[in-house]
């Protein structure tokens, strides 16, 4: 606590912390949460409140880790913080102390090389973030000093500072807009390095200091900002300017509509002025790219499962080794025959010293088995394989010009893997590329193909409609009802870039310019109001022109804007008209409008609205409300309140707008349709064929995302919906409807249910579950009263297992990240992926296992968080069936590889242990201990998991099916994991025996000279050698030119590497044991032919397990491959058969999912 | 700007990517090359029944002539062992054996009758064997100073600490140092013909040729270049502890003195296991008309110098031919024939499931 309270003493240094602690701070003390602020560092007059002084950072951005001296330093640090290369420096320095049998060369050498390299990657990228830090901290900028523009270093910029910032320069920090060239005291910015957004937006001048726009009137302004501490939110801004004029403050607020942000570009304006809040490392941007949490993939838990494994083993050997020497050498012409003495120093060391030695020596010597090069190789194998991704031709889009980005290459196996695909629905499965359709005013229906009046819609008999032609009255709320949509909304006109700016545009014709806002619908209902005839044509002065049916321009001073959220999921705007009419139109979801209506044809509209829901289309509706001048007032100070507030204003406010909007008078709906995404129904096809559940998560209306999931194949016509909404609670308890959901589920599946976890049983029982937010939220509330409540979520769950699709309407953004935790966290913990493109979809695609954000229309927020980003929704198929497949197959090929090779390395030398008395005598010389992992049998293994494809991808594209091949990381389980221990196990009693019996008491040379134990040792290193990397060769099933290159290069390596290696007295060794020992072997006939010998025999084992499994049990992947290589032609049939045939399976036999597996991956192996 | 390039910053040094585009690149459509669309032209075996059959059935027509010739050679060659140790009463190096010690001036002979059999019609080499002599144990492996043995006069006299506790003796250095010199083998033996009317030929061992070509010409090598005074070159050192007389006493051969004597260099190429041979001597085969060693009653002469009684070693003598595949082993032919007949029988396993399952699937198939 106390350090709490010191580091808050320094409001400075808490920012630059966590958020936790930053929390913790802003709790327990409130003033540190804000800064006071002097404009251009004036000090306030006399009689103001006293507040602390606080230091503030420079305008330095330091993105970079290390400085040239703190690297080495640091970097070894960083590096040694995880626990492998930690584990190999204690081996090593274990190595450096005490008499082992290894040099520390052996151990030294890969773990330097390791090391070295991703200090040399870390270092490279520190460089490129020191050079891009030195160009912005250096750039130059303008900041008005005495009344004089006077140019600095970007980096020496203080807060206070007034700035001045010309067309298309970017905002070297965070400021407040305090005057600009325009007149109205606004600038238009754009953010796309900040979000991607490219639309203008604009900001606003301090009203009180618009005025000012020139330097020396600049200068004059004595004012002081208080405003929040700098937090990462974009969009959140609380402050408050007190401007003393003649000595007398004047408060104003300051929203995030005054805060220009770093990383933003001044556009269509010719200066601004500003003064600097928030510099250096607390912009919003510096805050923003601090970087995310790790997400870790199953593989890597498998590996540092095997890993456990491996270092007991390890420990476990070293323990057995030592307790055997020491028994061996109870009798003490053992221990120390004549011929074989200790030193003194030896002889004196005490016992348990000794015997603590020969321990950690044993480990030394066993330590190759946990192999250090595992994780350079699965990393740089992560980091290269995901350039495919990047470089793949069929998930580039040509419309956006973008190709698939990997923002994090460590889960690159996981999309394999995937099991629940949660999706968003607008801008995700839709395209977000909103067209008008129709609107009903009154019940009245308009398409805008009409050009003036109301038409009646064929399809719309139902409905009760008035005549055509709608009487004066009718005529009147129309034309409101068209006004109202064009005031009440945040759409800008752009105009085209063209020579002359601004002041071209929209009087030279309409074609040049067009609407940008951050929400598609807003345009699009714009734009339909266009076609109706009343265009929107811009904000000017407060005052929003629209040219009406008759060409008059109408002009509305808008006075405030209620701004939208998503919890109110609606938004108003405060007009009055030429006449001083006060309006306030209202615009929102049919749920959060209709409760606050008071008259109209609600009915009627309501009807029109859910009929428009069911066909697809999104809707919204229009209410309007007039105001009394005193009721203005009151709004007035209801708003300037809440937005003057320092403390939770975004509560007060939305209090504040719950009070406004309400009494409302319906004036009708509007149906936007958002066409779904070219080939959205068939990937979500695809998914359902690859075994994967996918969720709909939308905040849209239950309607229209039902018809969106038919739409897009989600839902077919054979699926039974189940229903949890609202609506069905209104008539029975949760209770009721969780039991009664959750005994329809069971009964039908009832003595199937082992059926169903194969799997493979997908064509009956199809349920869908629509469920919406609210009840969710209520399933998921732990209620204390009810003791029944903690069962609500399993039941839950179990009734989702049980669909093949489920809708989650009406959800909050958090709600989707609730929902994905919710799945996670259940107990059979499948892997998830959420994909979404909105600001909303954030939350759950941070809490996914998998993250994918797609580049859509409302800005880069989603594709900045996720993991991988692509173009479109149907990349997703690619990217699941066939790169996640590939590299799960390649991954786990890797990674058992890697633990095979190490025990065939290793565990002769255990053995070897039993005939040398147990004296941690290392079979190998130290050149190869050192070279076997790092180069000998390194880069064939490497180039594999980077190549491999056991199928050809078209094939994986066509049958998703295959993707339930390797599910439930089938290919990492424990089975084969002790399959290829047990193989690494074989292969080493065969290689060391066979060389045992081959040296046991005789010679094999034609000249009667007898061999040493080096000679053994490279017998059993030389199959060693061969037989892992013919055994690699056999797990190949892509062979092309690189793949030769590498295998036959390693080999030649090792053999050219061991010629040269014994074919000099090398003076930089003190020992010359390898000299012309590989040679000698060499010229021995029988040497070649036990090495042949032998590495048939450790081979065979493996290929007849292959050859067996293949006929005996194979799986759809392996029908598939002798398919391929027969005949293409006739995959086709092959699946079917394969198909029909697994099922069969399923049927008859006992066998669930995990056998069906494990069959699978044993063939895998 | 401080974009979105480098958000590769790892808290715990795990390598994260970003894309080299970063995003926020326009139009930078991949290139459409093999490699980049993981297109390249590709072989794609895949192992079957039907692949793996035919190999198995070749690997076993090969492996088996193989492993029959193997077995056949090494069935032809002779080999003959004694055991000379001495610990039975009735064993002519009993006394010998028992009477051991270091400093004792008066070696002791013994002297062991056998009879050959078979005529030994080629070479014959003759080699020691010693048992339960661990020269693979590490702190044996490594006590030499091979810069000392390849002449190095700086190492001649400051042996490398590896050596320990046999690098020096009475303050001098010892040449050659370390455990495995000072350990040396060093009974003499001898080999004796009975003729059949009783005389006793001693038969001539030569022993050239016993080492390593490559040992005895580039490895070891005496200090002080070719000097032929080995006395003066070995000036300052000692002997090693155990030894009878200094290295430069080998033998009058200067050829074959110092380090470049040849027993000397093939003791010190350390066995893999306890129990070991090492080659001594070779009989030559003088005319092609008479056996080298023909049948016959022999003597062995050994001079006693090596106990093995306190580790419980024992002590061997061999006389083998060699054939072009070495010394007689039987484990290799043995082991190619097993290997051959079990992917022949494999090979026909296969084939049955081959026939059966592989029908079945293809029935399947075309059911459908």
């Amino acid at each position: 606590m106390c350090v709490c309270v010191c580091v808050c003493a320094r409001a400075r240094m808490c920012t630059l912390h966590s958020s936790l602690s930053h929390m913790q701070c802003v709790g327990e003390e409130n003033w540190v949460d804000s800064r006071t602020i002097y404009i251009g560092h004036k000090e306030p007059p006399p009689g103001t409140e006293a507040y602390i002084p606080q230091r503030f950072p420079d305008n330095r951005i330091v993105s970079s880790k290390y400085t040239f001296w703190n690297f080495i330093p640091k970097n070894l640090f960083e590096q040694f913080r995880r626990v492998a290369n930690f584990y190999f420096l204690i081996i090593f320095l274990v190595q450096l102390i005490i008499d082992t049998p290894t040099s520390p060369v052996t151990s030294g050498l890969p773990l330097f090389f390791v090391i070295t390299v991703t200090a040399i990657k870390q270092g490279y990228e520190d460089w490129l973030r020191h050079k891009a830090d030195n160009a912005v901290n250096q750039c130059p900028v303008h900041v008005v000093q005495h009344g004089k523009v006077v140019r600095k270093q970007s980096r020496k910029l203080r807060v206070g500072d007034v700035v001045l910032v010309k067309e298309n320069e970017t905002f070297p920090c965070d400021l407040i807009l305090l005057s600009s060239s325009r007149d109205d005291g606004t600038c238009y910015v754009t953010t796309a390095s900040l979000d991607g957004e490219s639309s203008h937006k604009t900001y606003y001048a301090v009203q009180d200091t618009k005025a000012y726009n020139r330097e020396e009137e600049v200068d004059s302004i004595q004012a002081t900002i208080e405003c929040e501490q700098p937090q990462p939110d974009l969009y959140k801004f609380v402050g408050r300017i007190n401007i003393y004029m003649n000595n007398e403050p004047v408060a104003r607020p300051l929203g995030s509509e005054n805060l220009l942000l770093r990383g933003a570009t001044l556009k269509n304006t010719e200066y601004i002025y500003a003064v600097a809040i928030y510099t250096g490392m607390e912009t919003k941007m510096a805050l923003n790219y601090q970087s995310k949490s790790q997400k870790r993939s199953a593989v890597e838990k498998s590996m540092n499962a095997y890993l456990v494994v491996y270092l007991c083993i390890l420990i476990s050997k070293a323990f057995i080794n030592t307790v055997l020497k020491y028994v061996w050498q109870a009798d003490p012409n053992r221990d120390e025959p004549w011929y074989n003495e200790r030193t003194e120093a030896e002889r004196q060391r005490h016992i348990v010293i000794r015997a603590f030695t020969d321990f950690l020596a044993f480990m030394v010597l066993f330590n190759y088995i946990i192999p250090v090069s595992m994780y350079v190789t699965v990393e740089m194998q992560k980091f290269l394989g995901s350039y495919f991704i990047m470089w793949d031709d069929e998930m580039f889009d040509e419309e956006l010009g973008e190709h698939a980005v990997v923002n994090t290459s460590d889960l690159n196996e996981e999309l394999g893997q995937v099991e629940y695909v949660f999706t968003d629905k607008t801008g995700t499965l839709t395209e977000n590329n909103m067209e008008f359709i129709e609107c009903c005013v009154d019940g009245h229906v308009y398409v805008p193909h009409a050009i003036c009046n109301g038409q009646v819609m064929p399809g719309a008999d139902s409905m009760d409609m008035i005549d055509s032609s709608p009487g004066p009255g009718a005529r009147e709320s129309e034309e409101l009802f068209f006004r109202a949509l064009c005031l009440c909304h945040t759409v800008q006109v752009k105009e085209e870039e063209t020579v002359d700016g601004i002041k071209q545009g929209i009087h030279q014709g309409k074609a040049t310019s067009f609407y940008i806002s951050s929400s598609p619908d807003e345009v699009a209902l714009v734009e339909g109001m266009k076609r109706l005839g009343f265009t929107y044509l811009r904000l000017k002065d407060s005052h929003m022109e629209i040219l009406n049916r008759e060409d008059e321009i109408e002009r509305f001073e808008l006075l405030e804007v209620l701004t939208f959220d998503s919890v109110r999921r609606r938004m108003s705007v405060i007009v009055r008209d030429t006449t001083g009419e006060l309006y306030l139109f209202c615009k929102g979801a049919d749920s959060s409008i209709f409760p606050r209506v008071i008259s109209g044809k609600v009915d009627q509209v309501r009807a029109r609205v859910e009929h428009n829901a069911v066909e697809g289309l999104r809707t919204l509706c229009v209410a309007y409300r007039q105001l009394s001048p005193e009721q203005y007032q009151e709004v007035c100070h209801l708003l300037s309140g809440a937005k003057l507030a320092l403390q939770d204003r975004d509560k007060k406010l939305a209090e504040a707008y719950d009070l406004i909007e309400k009494d409302l008078i319906l004036l009708g709906a509007t149906a936007v349709e958002d066409r779904l995404q070219e080939k959205a129904a068939d990937t979500i096809e695809s998914l359902h064929k690859a075994g994967m559940k996918v969720w709909v998560l939308t905040g849209d209306k239950m309607e229209t995302a039902a018809a969106t999931c038919y739409a897009s194949k989600l839902f077919r016509r054979s699926t039974q919906i189940l229903e949890l909404t609202t609506k069905r609670l209104e008539e029975q308890s949760l209770h009721d409807v969780l039991f009664d959901l959750s005994r329809t589920v069971l009964r039908q599946h009832g003595g199937m249910t082992r059926d169903n976890l194969s799997g493979l049983s997908g064509d009956y029982n199809d349920y869908g579950l629509i469920i919406d937010g609210a009840t969710l939220s209520a399933v998921l509330k732990p209620t204390q009263e009810d003791s029944n409540s903690g069962n609500y979520k399993e039941i839950f769950l179990e009734i989702c297992r049980n669909c093949s699709a489920v809708l989650c309407c009406r959800m909050a953004p958090l709600q989707k990240a609730q929902i994905v935790k919710l799945i996670k966290a259940s107990k059979e913990h499948p892997i998830t992926l959420a994909i979404g493109d909105g600001a909303n979809d954030v939350s759950m695609i941070l809490e996914a296992h998998v993250g994918i954000g797609i580049m859509g229309k409302e800005g880069r927020q989603a594709a900045r968080n996720s993991d991988y980003a692509i173009p479109k929704f149907k990349h997703l198929k690619k990217m699941l069936l066939v790169h996640g497949h590939y590299y799960y197959i390649r991954i786990s090929e890797l990674v058992q590889y890697f633990f095979y090779k190490n025990v065939c390395f290793i565990f002769p030398q255990f053995l070897y242990q039993f005939f040398c008395g147990f004296s941690q005598q290392p079979l190998y010389d130290t050149a190869y201990l050192t070279l076997y992992n790092i180069s000998f049998t390194s880069l064939p293994i490497l180039l594999y998991s980077l190549m491999e494809q056991h199928i050809n991808m078209d094939i994986l594209k066509k049958d998703p099916s295959l993707y339930r091949d390797i599910a439930k990381n089938c290919l990492l389980r424990w089975p084969i994991f002790i399959y290829w221990t047990f193989l690494g196990v074989y292969d080493a009693i065969v290689m060391f025996f066979g060389a045992y019996f081959l040296f046991d008491n005789t010679t094999f040379t034609s000249n009667g000279q007898m061999f040493g134990n080096w000679t053994f040792g490279t017998l059993v290193f030389t199959v060693l050698v061969f037989t892992v990397t013919f055994k690699l060769a056999l797990d190949t099933h892509y062979w092309t030119w690189i793949n030769h290159f590498v295998i036959w290069g390693s080999l030649i390596f090792f053999v050219v590497f061991s010629l040269l290696w014994g074919g000099i007295i090398w003076p930089f060794l003190n020992y010359q044991r390898m000299y012309y020992v590989f040679m000698q072997m060499l010229s021995s006939g029988p040497a070649w032919l036990s090495i042949i010998l032998l590495i048939t025999a450790s081979l065979l084992p493996d290929v007849v397990k292959k050859v067996l499994w293949r006929s005996l049990w194979p799986t759809t992947t392996e029908r598939i491959q002798v398919c391929t290589s027969a005949d293409i032609h006739v995959h086709l049939m092959y699946r079917h058969s394969c198909i029909h045939y697994l099922g069969t399976r399923a049927h008859f036999s006992n066998s669930t999912s995990l056998e069906l597996c494990h069959h699978n991956s044993g063939a895998q192996m | 700007m401080m974009a979105s390039s480098y958000n590769a910053k790892d808290e715990d040094g795990h390598i994260t990517v970003s894309g080299p585009g970063g995003g926020t690149l326009k139009n930078k459509k991949p290139d459409n090359t093999a490699f980049k669309q993981q297109r390249l032209p590709a072989w794609q075996p895949i192992l079957t029944a039907g692949t793996v059959l035919p190999a198995f059935f070749i690997i076993g027509l090969i492996f088996i002539p193989i492993g029959i010739g193997l077995y056949v050679t090494s069935n032809n060659i002779k080999e003959l062992e004694i055991d000379y140790t001495g610990v039975d009463m009735s064993s002519p190096c009993f006394n010998c054996s028992q009477n051991f010690s270091w400093n004792s001036t008066r070696p002791c002979t013994c002297t062991i009758p056998f009879y050959l059999e078979q005529a030994f019609e080629s070479n014959v080499f003759m080699y020691y064997g010693l048992s339960n002599f661990y020269q693979n144990h590490r702190r044996y492996v490594k006590s030499r100073d091979d810069s000392q043995l390849n002449g190095d006069i700086e190492a001649l006299l400051n042996p490398s600490k590896e050596c320990e506790p046999y690098a020096r003796n009475e303050n001098k250095p010892i040449a050659p140092c370390g455990a495995i010199a000072n350990s040396m083998f060093n009974d003499t033996l001898e080999l004796f013909y009975i003729d059949p009317n009783g005389t006793k030929i001693q038969i001539p061992l030569m022993k050239k040729g016993i080492a390593w070509w490559t040992d005895k010409h580039v490895k070891f090598r005496n200090p002080g270049g070719n000097n032929p005074n080995l006395t003066a070159v070995f000036q300052g050192t000692t002997k090693p502890v155990n030894w009878r007389k200094p290295v430069y006493e080998l033998d009058t051969d200067s050829e074959n003195n110092g380090f470049i004597n040849e027993d000397f260099i093939v003791w010190m190429r350390t066995a893999a296991l306890p129990t070991f041979r090492k080659l001594y001597r070779i009989i030559q085969k003088k005319n092609s008309m008479i056996p080298t060693l023909p049948r016959g009653n022999y003597t062995l002469e050994v001079v006693y110098n090596y106990p093995v009684g306190s580790f419980e070693g024992r002590k061997r003598m061999i006389l083998s031919t060699i054939s072009w595949m070495g010394g007689k082993n039987p484990f290799l032919g043995i082991a190619y024939i097993t290997v051959g007949s079990i992917c022949f029988f494999l090979g026909v396993v296969l084939l049955i499931i081959h026939h059966k399952y592989g029908n079945r699937n293809n029935s399947a198939d075309i059911t459908n």
